[in-house]
């Protein structure tokens, strides 16, 4: 490591100059952002106006017409569906993926491994391909419009993701302490709360951040499945898909907002998100 | 550090260790895997082959007595139609541009993060902002806040400098839906890259540098071949994503102006068009495509995987 420095000090002139390339080009990336922040606090009239009004007057009209004080449906439902949804599919993630990743990890199962390629597998198997029978069972049993549905399907779409991320945590705890603490007389439960949990918990908790994100920001079978009753928060905000910009002010409150929750997480867990969006295969 | 330690030990078979006790000893260890097998093939296997069956039914739902067994005349209908060929063609157009493009930019805000400045890790959150906004609200972002000809920001810009005032998702529908999803996907690109790039040995570039190499060089010969997993990864991975894309296809242009892709048309030909039998067979090719891309994603995971294992 020490020796790095001696070879940065000549090159350190360019070394800003690219540093501040990386600066304005991280600017221009967060620029809609920011826009779409500084835009919702203005009134609908300031927010509609060309060219922009950079210095208008602040306001939170925008946030109070889309908490629906200001007429219009209130997206707490919607809202309180979203934490559902992706709360309880997230729970039962973890519930069946803790045992099977650390049967394909802490205890190698034999010739088992092409579970872990199953599991891949149908995570590149598209949504569209088994929507319409589902939307057929939802509509022939009775659970269109039922948010228990969408629990159980976003719980099979973060499984696979969950699987793998978990296997490569648990796959860091040492062998040699599970087995030194087995030799001590303890058992499975002991060895999971007082061995594995420890090491592995902060993989854990990225796992768990990564199926809420994915749970929280998914349309297709929301859009689909739901309908009054079930209405999940990205499905409020294609509501204002066709509203030619008359409430753009309402709509940069309802966008943040909404996204409010996954901006937190993500950024909390940067560098996990990476691992767990390449399915573990980066470290 | 202590990942590459440890992994010896953990990839060393336990079963060594263990008593042969038989039959019900094999089961005890694949028993914690079962739950999440079942549930998996009963949630995504089942309704597959079900789609797999409906694709071979002439049925509408409008007039659900009228279904009847065509064969392969659904997908023939599909193959044949323009409309689904075009939204074929889209589909592989608007995933290739959005990866490619997305893939390169990554790799060059990778290569400027990857060096020393002041507010890295500030810059760093700037760009990974856009990949945590909420895939539907950066389409209404892009759309309403950014795309609309009168008080979008896009031509608010354009009006400082005197520019024209396009209507940009009307003159061109498929690059406005490209350039929001570049937009979201690059900063995924460059966080995999990222983390390729601080995972290549300092050692060796040193060892490089110390005999003369030049920047390009250790580029060239160092860098970009220690990157081409992590390329290949973020390539395929991002394909898998972005070839499912409906959020912003339907949020921007619903689907308009030519901007279809499989996933909407799928979506609409039940939703909308109630035709069962023809959007099974269309999902059924996207899933044939997806194979494809999976068989390599597949591949480039498991290599990278063995290649974890062997360096432990």
């Amino acid at each position: 490591m020490s020796t790095t420095t001696i070879r940065v000090r000549p090159r350190r002139t360019r070394g800003t100059g690219l540093g501040l390339l990386a600066w304005v080009l991280g600017v221009l990336f967060f620029l809609p952002i920011a826009w779409m922040a500084l835009t919702s606090f203005h009134s609908e009239a300031d927010a509609a106006t060309n060219p922009p009004s950079f210095g208008a007057a602040l306001t939170l009209d925008g946030y109070r017409d889309f908490f629906g004080t200001g007429g219009g449906a209130s997206p707490w439902p919607a809202l309180a569906n979203s934490l559902v949804a992706s709360v309880a599919s997230t729970l039962f993630v973890l519930l069946l993926a803790l045992p099977a990743a650390y049967a394909l990890s802490v205890r190698p199962v034999k010739k088992w491994t092409d579970v872990l390629f199953f599991f891949l597998s149908t995570k590149m198997l598209p949504v569209v391909a088994g929507l319409l029978p589902i939307y057929l069972f939802a509509k022939n049993t009775g659970t269109l419009d039922n948010i228990w549905l969408l629990v159980i399907l976003y719980t099979s779409m973060n499984l696979p993701i969950a699987v793998w991320m978990m296997q490569s945590f648990l796959a860091e705890v040492p062998v040699a302490v599970i087995e030194a603490a087995q030799i001590d007389g303890a058992r499975l439960p002991t060895i999971l709360a007082r061995v594995v949990a420890p090491i592995a918990l902060p993989g854990i908790a990225a796992t768990a951040l990564i199926c809420f994100i994915f749970s929280w920001n998914e349309l297709l079978f929301a859009r689909v499945l739901t309908g009054v009753v079930a209405e999940t928060a990205p499905v409020f905000l294609t509501g204002f898909i066709t509203s030619q910009g008359l409430f753009l002010a309402k709509v940069c409150a309802a966008s943040l907002v909404i996204s409010l929750p996954v901006l937190a997480a993500g950024f909390a867990a940067q560098d996990k998100l990476v691992q767990g969006l390449s399915l573990g295969a980066v470290k | 550090m202590t990942a590459t330690t440890t992994a010896p030990l953990a990839t060393t078979p336990v079963r060594a260790a263990r008593p042969p006790s038989g039959r019900l000893r094999a089961w005890a260890t694949r028993a914690p895997l079962l739950p999440a097998l079942i549930f998996m093939i009963a949630v995504t296997q089942l309704p597959f082959v079900a789609t797999l069956v409906i694709s071979f039914f002439d049925w509408n739902s409008l007039y659900p007595k009228a279904r009847h067994f065509t064969g392969l005349s659904n997908y023939s209908d599909v193959l044949t139609d323009p409309d689904l060929r075009h939204s074929v063609w889209t589909t592989i157009l608007l995933t290739a541009a959005v990866v490619l493009v997305s893939l390169l930019l990554g790799l060059a805000l990778a290569l400027l993060l990857d060096r020393r400045f002041r507010g890295r890790g500030v810059v760093r959150t700037l760009l990974i902002a856009p990949f945590l906004v909420v895939p539907v609200a950066a389409a209404l972002l892009w759309k309403h806040v950014l795309y609309n000809p009168e008080y979008g920001l896009l031509n608010g810009l354009l009006h400082y400098v005197g520019g024209p005032q396009p209507d940009w998702i009307s003159n061109t529908p498929l690059l406005a839906v490209e350039a929001s999803l570049v937009w979201q996907w690059t900063p995924f690109m460059m966080l995999i890259l990222l983390a390729g790039l601080q995972s290549r040995d300092q050692q060796q570039i040193e060892a490089a540098r110390v005999d003369g190499a030049s920047d390009w060089q250790v580029f060239r010969h160092l860098t970009l071949p220690h990157l081409r997993r992590y390329l290949e990864l973020g390539a395929l991975l991002g394909s898998i994503y972005i070839v499912q894309n409906f959020d912003a296809v339907f949020t921007i242009t619903s689907g308009g102006l030519g901007t279809a892709n499989l996933p909407y048309t799928v979506y609409q030909s039940f939703y909308q068009a109630h035709e069962n039998g023809l959007a099974s067979a269309a999902g059924v090719l996207v899933v044939f495509g997806s194979i494809i891309i999976a068989t390599f994603a597949l591949r480039v995971v498991s290599s990278l995987f063995r290649e974890e294992v062997s360096r432990a």
